[in-house]
C-alpha cells in the first residue's frame, strides 16, 4: 500500500488513540511484570530484608529439575484443555438456544450468568461443601437416584479431584463463553440466513456455513481468553483440594514458593515459566484458529 | 436427504417436533445447571446450626437470622458499596480507554499493529501471583495502599487487555461503507467513533463492560492484599472473612446469605442491561 | 468523562483524612464472634484506662491467608500493624520484623507461663511473641458407644484402630450406615504436619527435625507410624479424610458420624451447643501412643501476640499486649469461650474448672504438649512442613509407601536445609 499524506495522518491518528491505554497498562502491568522478570534471575526473598545476589539460570535449572513441577504442568495442561473443550461447546449451545426467539429469554439469560456472578472464592467453598463426602447434596442426589452405590470423595481422591475441579469451572465459566459469543450471534445479520434458507440449507448447515465462519473471531477470542485464565487457574484448586501437591495447578506451585515459602527469585522463575507456557498455548491457539492480528477491516460486510 | 419427496412434508414435521421437544430439554437442563448450585445457597443461608449438616433439599424452618447477621455484625453494607465503586469505576475506564485504542487497533492500518494486539495479549498471561510483589511496591510508592483507587488501578491489569481485544475484535466486523460516508460528509474519526461505531457496538460494549464488572466485583487476591480495614473491604473479601465464632468454625449459613445478597444486584444488572443488549441490535440492523 | 470524576470524587471521599495522632494503634486479633468480643472489649477497656485509641484489623480466617497478609505487611517495614496474634509456628518466620519483648514483660509473668511456649516464642534469644492461649490435639469420643459395646478408652493407637472397627462395624449392622471409626486432619494443609507429629512423636520416631537441627524424620520407626495411619485411610476412615480440616471432621463428628476424632480443643464447646446431636455424649482423652516404647503426644498450638518492629508506639503497643494477656484476661476467655490459657496455675481455678472440666484431667497434656520444629528451623518452616505434609498426605493416598516417601523427604529436607545448617 501506497502511504499517502491521508493515511499517514491517520496512522499518527491511532498512536493518539492507543497511547492513553498503553501508559496505563505500561504503570499497571509493565512495572510489575518487569520486576517479576529480574527477579526471577536472582536468589532474592521475600522476609530478609537484606540484599540479594544475581543468581543466572540457577532457579530455572532447579525448576526443569522439580518433579512437582512437571506433575502441575500436566496437571495445568490437562485442566486447561479439558474445561475450556468443554465450556466452548456447552456455551456454543447455551448461546444458540438464548439467541432463539422464545418466551422468558430475558430471566433465561440472568438465570445464566448466575455462576459468573458469584465469587470464585465463595462459589468455591459452595462446591466443597456440595461435593462433601458425608454431608454433601451431590452425594446424596446420586446415592437417591442409584447412580453411585457409595458416597465417593469427590475432592480427596486424587483420581476423582481433577474432574471435579474441571466440572466446578466448567459451571462457573460457561456463561463467559456463552455471553460473548451470544453477543456475536447477535450482530449477524439475519438476511444471511434469509439467503442460506433460499439456497435450501437446513439448520445444521446454516449453522456449519453461515453462524460459525461469522463468529469464529468472536469465538477465537473468548477461547484464548478463557485459556488464558485456565491456565492460571488457582483459587478454585486452592479451596477445593489445598495444597496437595497430586493435584496441584502452576500457579499453586509458584504460590507456593512466592507467598508460602517467600522465596521471591525462585517464585518469581515457577511465575515465569508458567508466564512462559501461557504464551506458548495462546501462539498455539493463534496459529491454530487463523486469528487476523493486522487484517484490514472487514470488507465484506 | 434420500427421502422420496411425497414424505417430505411429514419428515419435517416429525423432525420439527422432536426439535422442540429436544430444545425444552435442554433449556430445561441448562436451568437446573446453573441455577440448582444458587438454589442450594438460598437454602443453605435459610437453614440454622446443624441443620446445615443435612442434606435436605428444602429448609425445615426458615429463618432470615443469617440475613439480619451480617448486616448487624459486620460492615457489608459498606463492603457492597465498595465493591460498586470499584467495579464501576473499573468498567468506565476500561471501556473508555478500550473503546480508543479499538478504534486505533481495529479501523487503522498501521505497522506493528500486530505486535501491539500480542504484546497487550501478553500481560494478561502474567499470573495474577507473580504481579503482586511489584503491584505491592508501586502502590506503596503512590501512597494507595488501603485505599479504593489502589483496586481500580490493580484491577485494570486483567480488564483492560481484555476490553481492548473484545472491542478491537468487534471493531473489526463494523461495515466499511458506514465509515467512508460519513469521512467523505467531513466527519473527524472522533464523531466517527463516538457517533458512528459506539452505537453499533452498544450490544459489545454492554457485554464487555458487563464482563468486566463482574470480574472487578469478584476479584480477590489484589482487593485482600491492597486493603487493610474493614471499611475498604471488598464484597469477596468481606465474604471471605467472615469467620465463625471460633477460629476453626465457618458458618456456612451466613456465607451464604452473604453470598446470595450479592449476588442478587447482579441478576437484577443483567435483567436491566436485557434492554439495551436488544436496543444495541435494534441499532444494529439499521446496518444493512 | 463527568460519570469519571464523579467516581475519582467519591472514590476519594471513601478515604479517611490520613491522621496519625500520638498513641493510635492499630490491633488484628479474631474477627468475629465471641473471639472479636472479647478481644475488643478489653482493647476498649485499656484504651479507656490510658487515652489512647485502638483500631481493630480483620484478617482472614485462613491462617496461610494470615501469614501471608502479616509477611507482606513486614516485609513493606510498614506500621499499619501495631499488635497482632500470630500462631505459634510463626515466631520463627517473622522475628527479624518483631520487636523483642524481653526488657517490656515482668519477668515474673514469664516464670508463670508454660515453659514450652515461651521456648516457642523466643527466636535467638530473643522474645519475639507473648502466649495469649494455648492449644494441643485431643481425642474425642463416644462415651455413649464405648458404653454400649463394653470398650475402655484406647490407649494406643492399635487399640483405637481395634475399637473403632469393632464398634463401626457393630453399628452399621444396627442401622447407622454411614458411621465411620475415626476422622481426624489429613488435608494437604499445616493441620496433616500436626497430626503427623503426634504419629511420629508418640511412636518414639522424633519430631521431624530435632532441637540442634539434624533431619531425623526417616527412621523405621516413623515408617511404621505413617503405614498404620495409612491403613485407617478407606477402613476405619472415610477417604474423604484426605481432604478433610478440622472443621469437615468436625461436621462428621458433630452429626453422630464418627465414634472417634482428633481435633483441638476448640470443637468442645460447639459439641456441647445445645442444637448438637452429640451434645452430652462426649468425652474428651489424651490421644493414643504407640503400642512399643510409646507414649502420648500432643501436638502444640494456640497463639499469642506479638509488637511490629515498624511501630510508631513500642512502648503503648506493650502496654496494651500486657494488658490483653494478663491473668484476668485469660482466666475471662477461659471460662466465656474455652480459650485455654498459658498460664498453668489457672487449669486448677474453680471457676475455670466449672467451665472446662475436662481441664482437670489434660493439664498435664497442655503442659507436655510437643512444639512443631518451627524455632529450628526458621524462616524455612513453612517449606519443611509443607515437604512433610506432602510426604505424609502420598503415603495415606496410597500414592507412595512410607519408606519411599520419608527416604525422598529426608534429600528434600536436606537440600532445603542447605545440609541441616538451616
Amino acid at each position: 500500500m501506497v502511504a499517502t499524506p491521508a493515511t499517514r495522518a491517520r496512522r499518527r491518528q491511532a498512536w493518539r488513540y492507543l497511547l492513553p491505554m498503553l501508559a496505563v497498562l505500561a504503570a499497571v502491568a509493565g512495572w510489575p511484570l518487569a520486576r517479576t522478570l529480574w527477579f526471577a534471575l536472582t536468589d532474592a526473598r521475600l522476609d530478609t530484608t537484606g540484599g540479594y545476589h544475581l543468581v543466572g539460570l540457577d532457579n530455572f535449572a532447579y525448576l526443569a529439575a522439580d518433579r512437582d513441577w512437571w506433575i502441575a504442568v500436566r496437571n495445568t495442561l490437562v485442566f486447561t484443555a479439558a474445561s475450556v473443550l468443554l465450556e466452548t461447546l456447552l456455551g456454543l449451545v447455551i448461546a444458540l438456544t438464548l439467541n432463539a426467539r422464545m418466551r422468558g429469554r430475558g430471566l433465561l439469560r440472568a438465570a445464566m450468568l448466575i455462576p459468573w456472578a458469584i465469587p470464585t472464592v465463595v462459589s468455591a467453598q459452595m462446591w466443597g461443601w456440595m461435593l462433601h463426602d458425608q454431608f454433601g447434596v451431590i452425594n446424596a442426589l446420586l446415592l437417591a437416584t442409584g447412580l453411585i452405590a457409595e458416597p465417593q470423595a469427590w475432592t480427596a481422591d486424587p483420581n476423582l479431584a481433577l474432574g471435579a475441579v474441571i466440572a466446578v469451572d466448567v459451571w462457573k465459566t460457561t456463561p463467559f463463553m456463552a455471553l460473548l459469543l451470544l453477543a456475536a450471534l447477535q450482530m449477524l445479520p439475519p438476511q444471511l440466513y434469509e439467503a442460506g434458507r433460499v439456497d435450501g440449507l437446513g439448520p445444521l448447515g446454516a449453522f456449519r456455513h453461515i453462524t460459525l465462519p461469522l463468529i469464529r473471531p468472536a469465538l477465537m477470542v473468548a477461547v484464548i481468553f478463557r485459556s488464558l485464565d485456565a491456565m492460571r487457574v488457582f483459587d478454585l484448586m486452592y479451596v477445593l483440594t489445598g495444597n496437595s501437591r497430586a493435584s496441584a495447578s502452576m500457579s499453586i506451585y509458584a504460590r507456593e514458593q512466592l507467598i508460602d515459602f517467600q522465596d521471591l527469585g525462585y517464585g518469581s522463575a515457577a511465575a515465569t515459566g508458567l508466564f512462559t507456557a501461557v504464551a506458548a498455548v495462546t501462539a498455539l491457539l493463534i496459529i491454530a484458529g487463523r486469528v487476523r492480528l493486522a487484517a484490514a477491516p472487514d470488507r465484506a460486510a | 436427504m434420500a427421502a422420496p419427496p411425497s414424505l417430505r412434508p411429514i419428515a419435517r414435521r416429525i423432525r420439527r417436533l422432536a426439535g422442540r421437544l429436544l430444545f425444552a430439554l435442554l433449556v430445561a437442563a441448562i436451568v437446573t445447571y446453573t441455577v440448582f448450585p444458587f438454589y442450594w445457597a438460598i437454602v443453605a443461608s435459610l437453614k440454622s446450626g446443624n441443620e446445615l449438616f443435612s442434606a435436605s433439599l428444602l429448609p425445615a424452618d426458615p429463618g432470615w437470622e443469617n440475613y439480619r447477621a451480617i448486616f448487624r455484625d459486620r460492615p457489608f453494607a459498606r463492603s457492597i458499596l465498595n465493591s460498586l465503586l470499584v467495579a464501576t469505576a473499573t468498567v468506565a475506564v476500561s471501556l473508555a480507554l478500550a473503546a480508543a485504542a479499538a478504534f486505533a487497533l481495529g479501523r487503522i492500518t498501521f505497522r506493528g499493529r500486530g505486535a501491539l494486539l500480542l504484546a497487550i495479549l501478553a500481560v494478561s498471561m502474567f499470573p495474577q501471583i507473580a504481579i503482586l510483589a511489584g503491584l505491592f511496591e508501586l502502590i506503596r510508592a503512590l501512597g494507595l495502599y488501603n485505599n479504593l483507587l489502589a483496586l481500580v488501578f490493580s484491577h485494570l491489569t486483567f480488564t483492560l487487555p481484555f476490553a481492548v481485544w473484545v472491542l478491537t475484535g468487534f471493531m473489526r466486523e463494523m461495515p466499511t461503507a458506514l465509515e467512508e460516508a460519513a469521512m467523505i460528509d467531513g466527519a473527524t474519526p472522533f464523531v466517527v467513533l463516538t457517533r458512528i461505531f459506539l452505537p453499533l457496538l452498544a450490544p459489545a460494549l454492554v457485554t464487555t463492560g458487563l464482563l468486566t464488572f463482574i470480574v472487578s466485583w469478584n476479584e480477590f487476591l489484589f482487593a485482600l492484599t491492597f486493603t487493610l480495614t474493614d471499611d475498604k473491604r471488598t464484597v469477596p473479601v468481606a465474604i471471605a472473612l467472615i469467620t465463625g465464632a471460633s477460629r476453626f468454625e465457618l458458618p456456612w449459613g451466613q456465607i451464604m446469605a452473604a453470598s446470595v445478597t450479592v449476588t442478587l444486584p447482579l441478576i437484577a444488572l443483567v435483567l436491566v442491561f436485557q434492554r439495551r443488549i436488544i436496543a444495541g441490535l435494534a441499532a444494529g440492523a439499521v446496518k444493512g | 468523562m463527568r460519570l469519571l470524576s464523579v467516581l475519582t470524587v467519591l472514590l476519594i471521599a471513601a478515604t479517611p483524612l490520613g491522621t496519625s495522632r500520638a498513641a493510635r494503634l492499630a490491633l488484628a486479633c479474631g474477627s468475629v464472634g465471641i473471639e472479636a468480643t472479647l478481644c475488643r472489649q478489653s482493647a476498649e477497656a485499656w484504651a479507656r484506662q490510658t487515652g489512647n485509641t485502638v483500631d481493630l484489623v480483620s484478617t482472614p480466617s485462613g491462617s496461610s491467608a494470615r501469614l501471608a497478609l502479616l509477611q507482606q505487611l513486614l516485609a513493606a517495614r510498614s506500621a499499619d500493624i501495631d499488635v497482632f496474634q500470630i500462631d505459634i509456628v510463626w515466631p520463627g518466620m517473622l522475628a527479624a520484623h518483631l520487636l523483642d519483648l524481653a526488657g517490656r514483660v515482668p519477668p515474673a509473668r514469664l516464670d508463670a507461663t508454660f515453659p514450652a511456649l515461651v521456648a516457642a516464642n523466643t527466636v535467638a534469644g530473643r522474645l519475639v511473641a507473648l502466649p495469649w492461649f494455648t492449644s494441643a490435639g485431643l481425642l474425642y469420643y463416644r462415651r455413649d458407644l464405648l458404653a454400649k459395646y463394653h470398650r475402655p478408652v484406647p490407649q494406643t493407637w492399635a487399640a483405637l484402630q481395634d475399637t473403632a472397627a469393632a464398634i463401626m462395624q457393630a453399628e452399621r449392622q444396627a442401622g447407622t450406615p454411614r458411621i465411620w471409626g475415626y476422622v481426624f486432619q489429613a488435608r494437604a494443609y499445616e493441620g496433616l504436619t500436626a497430626n503427623a507429629l503426634e504419629w511420629l512423636d508418640s511412636h518414639a520416631a522424633g519430631r521431624i527435625v530435632s532441637a540442634d537441627g539434624r533431619i531425623t524424620v526417616a527412621n523405621p520407626k516413623a515408617e511404621a507410624a505413617l503405614a498404620q495411619a495409612a491403613a485407617w485411610v478407606g477402613t476405619i476412615a472415610p477417604k474423604g479424610v484426605l481432604n478433610y480440616a478440622e472443621e469437615e471432621a468436625r461436621g462428621v463428628f458433630q452429626t453422630g458420624d464418627a465414634v472417634f476424632m482428633r481435633n483441638w480443643p476448640y470443637a468442645w464447646p460447639l459439641l456441647n451447643a445445645p442444637d448438637s446431636p452429640v451434645r452430652g455424649r462426649v468425652g474428651i482423652a489424651m490421644l493414643p501412643r504407640g503400642s512399643d516404647g510409646g507414649h502420648h503426644s500432643a501436638t502444640l498450638g494456640g497463639e499469642g501476640l506479638a509488637i511490629s518492629r515498624y511501630t510508631n508506639h513500642p512502648d503503648e503497643a506493650a502496654s496494651l499486649l500486657l494488658h490483653l494477656t494478663r491473668r484476668a484476661a485469660q482466666k475471662q476467655r477461659a471460662i466465656a469461650a474455652g480459650f485455654n490459657p498459658t498460664l498453668p496455675d489457672l487449669y486448677l481455678d474453680p471457676d475455670v474448672l466449672a467451665a472446662n472440666p475436662f481441664y482437670r484431667d489434660l493439664a498435664a497434656t497442655f503442659a507436655n504438649a510437643v512444639a512443631r520444629p518451627s524455632v529450628v528451623t526458621g524462616p524455612r518452616y513453612n517449606q519443611v512442613s509443607a515437604e512433610f505434609w506432602n510426604a505424609v498426605h502420598s503415603v495415606l493416598a496410597g500414592r507412595a509407601t512410607a519408606e519411599d516417601a520419608l527416604a525422598r523427604l529426608d534429600r528434600t529436607l536436606h537440600r532445603v536445609s542447605r545440609g541441616e545448617k538451616w
